[in-house]
């Protein structure tokens, strides 16, 4: 099975959830389709949702919940 | 009298504020974040001090480093600009506390007109009109879908330490309600420290109004009015003075009301009552209250002549109003377009990026407010907006000629910005003839999404 990296197509401060208070986009292990939201990248006070293009299980978040990313840097990996 | 003045902000504000500061005789301390170590406040002011990392909320929203900071250089007082801490009461309380003074209105003034709730409770005690909506902060979101139902849609749901349209949404059913309130909360946390949220009824077709005023704690002048109907996606873009939509006898009540509840709650400092306005009708109501300077000052200043931010340090500075209200008078026709780094052809894309060129306008009645020179590379952790070309004329129609004058003079090379949105707009028949509300430019975007490229 191949992995392949969801990247931030901005840079920005990446959000692996919603909001605060809610629970991460998803987890190891969870089933991702295309299409689906795998976090926020805020860039100049306007959050834009990454919806992941490939489908499959998440391996696990690259970047960490509110770090900075630049723009082509990986978000998540995702087995197909 | 203030010798040592802090800016807690960043950007084309900290820049203004240290021009007002330095004319005054004003030393200036400005704070920043080690994304804006390069920025022209930076090196403007007489001393910089970093405050933390990009995120706002480790540095431009960090109490304990700026009051560090603040007492590490004697500062006597600290303005808040827009945004960030300018509208956050227990932040006054803490500068207070700390022996300073806060260039802006009390902290308990503060919470009362920064929370919209509150607001609408102070307006209608001084006999403004306000809208249907929540009666309070709603707690959480099973509480806010409830009250949504029950307000009925199209609902707006408002951030309630928000301002500026920041975390606004307004949206059509419960669905979209469930996808898009917590985004809003995060927003709103984000920008302000604070997710909590209100609803109000969404009010159709109307223009946005607002009077600038100055109080001294007792007394309370005001600067007129300005109109910023022109907004996407609850967001002014172009604003100007006076409003062409209101008669006078509309422009004095709107003024008088505005004055009543300004000296209602002991106003200390530059304010800006919001209303919207139904030409129809004839009719306004108060929708909220912003305790601060806004982005959209100049077009008050061109007008009456008066420097809003020299008189906010002043007042602060223990000075009683300088100006009774007989002395403000209008003078021609001023407007403001906001420079942002955003791509109009691509639904408004954030475009940070690295300015390679600027090339800005002048000439007679042209200004620009800005923090932008060729090598300085737009952080993506802020708002976009690079600067404000503001024009002055002596009537709306030699003024908009005047913007497009402007904006043909003005380059700015290394990233798009939002310039060919307002080149297509001073052509627009609806905008020249002031036909405009709060919703007629989404609907012009989508009907000349062609006319947008640079």
């Amino acid at each position: 099975m191949a992995t392949r990296e969801i990247v931030s197509p901005l840079p920005g401060v990446f959000y692996q959830r919603p909001s605060p208070d809610d629970p991460v986009y998803k987890s190891e292990g969870d089933t991702v389709a295309v299409g689906d939201v795998i976090g926020l990248v805020e860039v100049m006070k306007s959050f834009h949702p990454i919806a992941s293009d490939v489908a499959g299980t998440v391996v696990r978040y690259l970047t960490d919940n509110e770090d900075a990313v630049m723009a082509g840097q990986a978000l998540i990996e995702i087995e197909e | 009298m203030i010798k040592k003045l802090l800016i807690a902000n960043r950007g084309e504000i900290a820049v203004r504020i240290i021009r007002a500061a330095r004319e005054l005789g004003i030393e200036t301390v400005q704070v920043h974040s080690t994304a804006d170590a390069d920025s022209l406040a930076v090196k403007m002011a007489d001393v910089a001090v970093e405050v933390g990392p990009p995120q706002a909320a480790k540095s431009y929203l960090n109490t304990e480093a700026i009051l560090h900071a603040a007492k590490e250089h004697s500062v006597d007082a600290i303005h808040p600009g827009y945004g960030f801490f300018s509208e956050n009461a227990d932040f006054v309380d803490a500068v207070v506390d700390a022996g300073m003074v806060f260039v802006g209105p009390s902290g308990d003034t503060i919470r009362r007109m920064g929370d919209k709730v509150a607001a609408r409770q102070a307006a209608m005690e001084a006999g403004v009109p306000t809208v249907p909506g929540s009666a309070g902060r709603i707690g959480d979101m099973e509480e806010a879908r409830e009250i949504a139902r029950q307000t009925g849609f199209p609902v707006m749901i408002k951030a309630a330490a928000g301002g500026g349209g920041r975390g606004i949404r307004v949206v059509e059913n419960i669905e979209q309600f469930d996808r898009e309130a917590p985004q809003a909360s995060a927003e709103a946390l984000a920008a302000f420290g604070d997710g909590g949220l209100y609803l109000e009824r969404f009010i159709g077709r109307s223009r946005h109004v607002e009077v600038q005023v100055l109080g001294d704690g007792e007394r309370a002048v005001h600067l007129y009015e300005r109109e910023c109907s022109l907004q996407r996606r609850r967001q002014k873009v172009w604003e100007e003075a006076p409003s062409t939509a209101l008669s006078a006898q509309v422009r004095e009540d709107l003024c008088a009301a505005a004055i009543r509840l300004t000296e209602a709650v002991q106003y200390r400092g530059a304010g800006t009552i919001e209303f919207l306005y139904d030409d129809q009708s004839g009719e306004y109501v108060f929708i909220e209250m912003n305790t601060r300077i806004q982005v959209e000052h100049p077009v008050s200043e061109l007008i009456t002549g008066i420097d809003l931010i020299r008189e906010m340090i002043l007042i602060a500075g223990g000075e009683r109003l300088a100006f009774e209200q007989k002395d403000i008078q209008v003078r021609g026709h001023a407007i403001e377009v906001r420079i942002n780094a955003e791509d109009p052809a691509k639904d408004f894309m954030p475009f940070p990026g690295t300015i390679t060129g600027v090339s800005l306008p002048g000439g007679p009645g042209v200004r620009f407010d800005g923090m932008i020179y060729p090598g300085y590379s737009i952080p993506p952790f802020y708002d976009s907006l690079l600067g404000k070309l503001i024009v002055w004329d002596s009537s709306r129609e030699r003024a908009i000629e005047r913007l497009k004058r402007a904006l043909g003079e003005m380059s700015i090379e290394g990233v798009t910005t939002t310039r060919s949105l307002f080149a297509a707009l001073a052509d627009a028949p609806d905008v020249r003839s002031g036909a405009v509300d709060t919703r007629w430019l989404e609907g012009w975007l989508e009907d000349n999404a062609d006319h947008l490229w640079q």
